[in-house]
């Protein structure tokens, strides 16, 4: 948080039917619907998050990831790093209040992957879901699915990764946490971190820009993940892989994908990151442990699959 | 149990049975075949592209960069979201898995 960006704040996911998108991240990941919009968008939240929402889902013809926010701690640090932003290169588009329903203005910009971000300080705060803030419970009852605590993070495919990192480390204050390199050196993949967490975003290497992967929540245990594979063969839900550990950040994980075919992560555990930390690094030879620290091998699937 | 329909696949000569209702894809990776690339099963992707060659099916909800409505006309639909009216021929090249450049596109549509 060395430059005032907290955490990840939102992600709005393209879906080409609203309905079928909802049930999915409401009744299966058991999220918490919050609002809609007038453009018939959908508010969404793991139940652990103090702000109103955290996910919005878009219906449109092609599936996808729109932008990704981050929460700052003040309307001034945005004003300072938009300006930063600007000095980097990075295109901009301001973002009027309530644009997004209960949320302050935004400066989006588009990182050298493609990706557009989202800055932001202002957003409506309704609290835990289902607990107080004071002599809270342990946890809320009424909770559907696998119970996803919070959106944690989105693995990003796109080119220019060095730029990216630069633009991440240099003006936003994230840290490089963990890294795959290729044998001539280069780096294929890139784990940012701006908490203590092994990634609040990552990239890896991919000719086509602006790519999704997936986008990530938080579960308690590995039990609530074995659970939530139950679940998605219970609802005949897209099983990508697992459940496994993976070699980088060493969290226990399984993918799967939504009605539309972009994919979602629940996962629990990894590793933890200070900035004092060097990044961990794993080769590219390595890259089947790295990613499926159990079967060792690469998944065809699990790395050109995208939307 | 109902009928089920024949489907062949071309390049490979491989046939499975398909339930009304079901996707080609799924009643393939049910027989265990992979003579269509299984990518999110979900219709966004674009893995499992084949052209039906020859047959009546419904298609379910498909990401435009995959199946444009030209496309679809042409019989250039994705598996996992073909559900057989009749028997079907379907052909899946190897090279028309993914990553032709004339799919890529740049969506600008933000919001």
């Amino acid at each position: 948080m060395k430059k005032g960006v907290m955490r990840p704040g939102h992600v709005q996911i393209r879906v080409l039917d609203m309905d079928e998108a909802v049930k999915h991240y409401k009744d299966l990941l058991g999220l918490i619907e919050m609002d809609r919009d007038d453009q018939g968008r959908v508010y969404l939240k793991g139940w652990t998050e103090v702000d109103k929402f955290s996910v919005v889902l878009r219906e449109a013809d092609e599936p996808g990831m729109d932008f990704m926010g981050f929460k700052c701690l003040s309307e001034e640090i945005v004003d300072q790093l938009r300006g930063e932003l600007a000095e980097f290169g990075c295109e901009i588009e301001d973002m009027p209040e309530g644009e997004l329903k209960d949320c302050g203005r935004r400066v989006r910009f588009i990182a050298p992957t493609g990706h557009a971000f989202e800055i932001y300080a202002t957003k409506k705060q309704t609290g835990k879901w289902g607990v107080g803030n004071r002599n809270p419970e342990a946890w809320p009852r009424g909770l559907e699915g696998m119970a996803a605590t919070r959106f944690d993070h989105c693995l990003l495919y796109g080119p220019n990764l060095d730029e990216t990192l630069n633009l991440f480390r240099d003006v936003l204050g994230f840290d490089l946490a963990e890294q795959v390199i290729a044998p001539d050196g280069k780096r294929v993949a890139q784990f940012l971190t701006i908490s203590t967490k092994a990634h609040d975003i990552a990239f890896i290497y991919h000719e086509e820009p602006a790519k999704f992967h997936h986008a990530s929540f938080f579960l308690e245990t590995w039990q609530d993940v074995l659970k939530a594979a139950d679940l998605l063969s219970m609802t005949d839900t897209s099983i990508d892989i697992g459940p496994t550990r993976h070699g980088l950040t060493h969290g226990q994980t399984i993918y799967f994908f939504d009605p539309s075919g972009n994919r979602n992560e629940v996962f629990t555990g990894g590793d933890y990151h200070y900035p004092d930390h060097e990044p961990v690094t794993w080769d590219a030879e390595e890259l089947g442990k790295a990613i499926f620290y159990h079967d060792r091998v690469l998944n065809e699937r699990f790395l050109t699959v995208l939307t | 149990m109902g009928e089920s329909f024949q489907i062949t696949e071309q390049f490979s000569g491989e046939q499975f049975r398909c339930k009304p209702g079901q996707s080609v894809l799924k009643a393939m990776e049910q027989k265990g075949l992979k003579c269509v690339p299984v990518g999110c099963r979900c219709g966004g992707c674009g893995f499992c592209k084949v052209t039906v060659l020859g047959g009546d099916y419904e298609c379910g909800k498909m990401s435009r960069v995959h199946a444009s409505p030209e496309a679809i006309n042409q019989g250039e639909v994705l598996a996992c979201r073909v559900y057989p009216l009749t028997d079907l021929i379907i052909e899946c090249q190897p090279q028309s898995i993914v990553g032709l450049d004339s799919e890529h596109t740049t969506t600008k549509a933000i919001r």
